[in-house]
């Protein structure tokens, strides 16, 4: 059990320094700047340890305000989405009882993965941008920020999911 | 109680995500407030450290602009030095050691290991520190003008509030005549900023230069800013002038941070 926190501790430190030291680096059109460590929250079981989630994915976005001088945004909207993530799978199967010990994100279907991980994705740069702007004023700018961001941090998580998560079959 | 007891373990799941929001969230409101973000910055220890073993790889890719720039700033200097030795040697020969005398500013050189040019509340992280002499509230240059102010500062990092922060107001002036105003930042290009305050009477034109004030205690007067871009005027008020900067704020490396060494007296003057 405690192997098992660790090893992903270790994967959520290590997004975290791709995150900052790659991909901050990156930015697409002048503003696009892909957000990698939401990976974290498709990669992590859905084990029956659900405080685990919520406690390293706060120590994982805090890393990155440590880097990014951004306060504890970061933190506050991966702890969020960490939350949620299971009544929203809920909602994308129709409310179909699942076994959460064998539930592997490729088993859900093509366009059932595409909204997880949209859904997901969009909220958490939502809450991000909002808290980082920190004003009413420019709501409309946050919002298509959020989204045009949320496109392309979801192409690039689920590149990764596709590469590095194991097949059902195997 | 009992029933409190059983409510906290019944609903321990939801209260430790509560419990970890607050913190979060308190963390980015102090994170707003200026001089108050304390705890989670990028001047820490580890962090710093980790920016400043990645930079020394980054810089190498740049070294061919920070060359010719520190070209263009050695040539600058080297036609001031000519000027002021044509002015005639007597004048300086009555003034032997003025200098030490009447030096009012020390330049210090740092180097930037992490730049933010993106959000709205931007900061700057430089790798020179308290034990270096640097303080909160020093102005910060580069060859080509203006970057910004120190806010904290740890033992060997300390953190700049550029210019293009929102919360950044800095003096600031027209070189051809002596109207004053200040500038600002509303978020949106990181190469244009606002200048605000500035009575219709100067009556700019596109085009004009902007350089600092010299009524703080933070720059010294003539510090180039950027030239006028365009300006709009209603009701016989400025509302809107943008200033295209002289720096470009995504592409900086090498910079000066200036001390006032009279900044104690003015400010004690002042405040008795």
């Amino acid at each position: 059990m405690n192997n098992y926190i660790l090893k992903y501790s270790l994967f959520a430190f290590l997004l975290g320094l791709i995150q900052v030291l790659v991909l901050n680096n990156v930015l697409l059109f002048g503003y696009i700047n892909p957000l990698i460590y939401v990976l974290f929250i498709f990669i992590f079981p859905l084990s029956n340890n659900k405080y685990s989630v919520l406690i390293i994915s706060f120590f994982l976005g805090l890393l990155i305000d440590f880097f990014s001088n951004s306060g504890g945004s970061n933190a506050a909207a991966l702890v969020f989405i960490a939350y949620i993530r299971l009544p929203v799978l809920h909602i994308i199967q129709n409310n179909i009882e699942f076994d959460y010990l064998l539930f592997n994100i490729k088993k859900l279907n093509m366009i059932q993965i595409i909204i997880y991980i949209l859904t997901l994705v969009f909220i958490h740069h939502f809450i991000l941008f909002f808290l980082e702007y920190y004003t009413l004023k420019s709501f409309g700018h946050i919002l298509l920020k959020a989204f045009y961001t949320s496109l392309f941090s979801s192409i690039v998580i689920g590149l990764a999911i596709s590469l590095f998560v194991k097949d059902i079959n195997d | 109680m009992q029933h409190i007891i059983y409510f906290l373990i019944k609903n321990k799941y939801f209260l430790l995500f509560v419990f970890l929001q607050i913190i979060a969230i308190s963390l980015t409101v102090q994170s707003h407030s200026y001089h108050k973000s304390k705890f989670i910055n990028s001047a820490n220890a580890f962090t710093g450290s980790v920016y400043n073993n990645f930079i020394s790889f980054n810089n190498y890719l740049n070294l061919k602009t920070q060359n010719k720039q520190l070209l263009e700033e050695n040539t600058h200097l080297k036609n001031i030095l000519s000027k002021l030795n044509q002015k005639g040697t007597a004048k300086q020969l009555n003034k032997i050691d003025s200098l030490i005398y009447n030096q009012k500013y020390s330049y210090l050189k740092a180097t930037i290991i992490k730049n933010e040019y993106t959000k709205t509340n931007n900061r700057i992280t430089i790798n020179k520190g308290s034990n270096d002499g640097i303080t909160p509230e020093l102005g910060v240059i580069s060859s080509k003008g203006i970057i910004g102010i120190t806010t904290n500062t740890s033992s060997n990092y300390a953190i700049v509030m550029p210019i293009i922060n929102e919360n950044s107001r800095i003096n600031a002036k027209l070189l051809n005549n002596t109207h004053f105003g200040t500038l600002t930042w509303n978020g949106e290009n990181h190469n244009i900023i606002q200048f605000e305050d500035l009575p219709i009477q100067s009556n700019i034109k596109i085009g004009d230069t902007i350089i600092t004030g010299g009524r703080s205690t933070i720059f010294p007067e003539g510090i180039l800013v950027g030239t006028i871009k365009d300006f709009k005027i209603d009701n016989n008020k400025y509302t809107i002038i943008n200033v295209d900067l002289f720096n470009d704020m995504s592409a900086l490396y090498n910079i000066n941070i200036i001390t006032n060494f009279d900044k104690d007296e003015i400010l004690n003057l002042e405040n008795e």
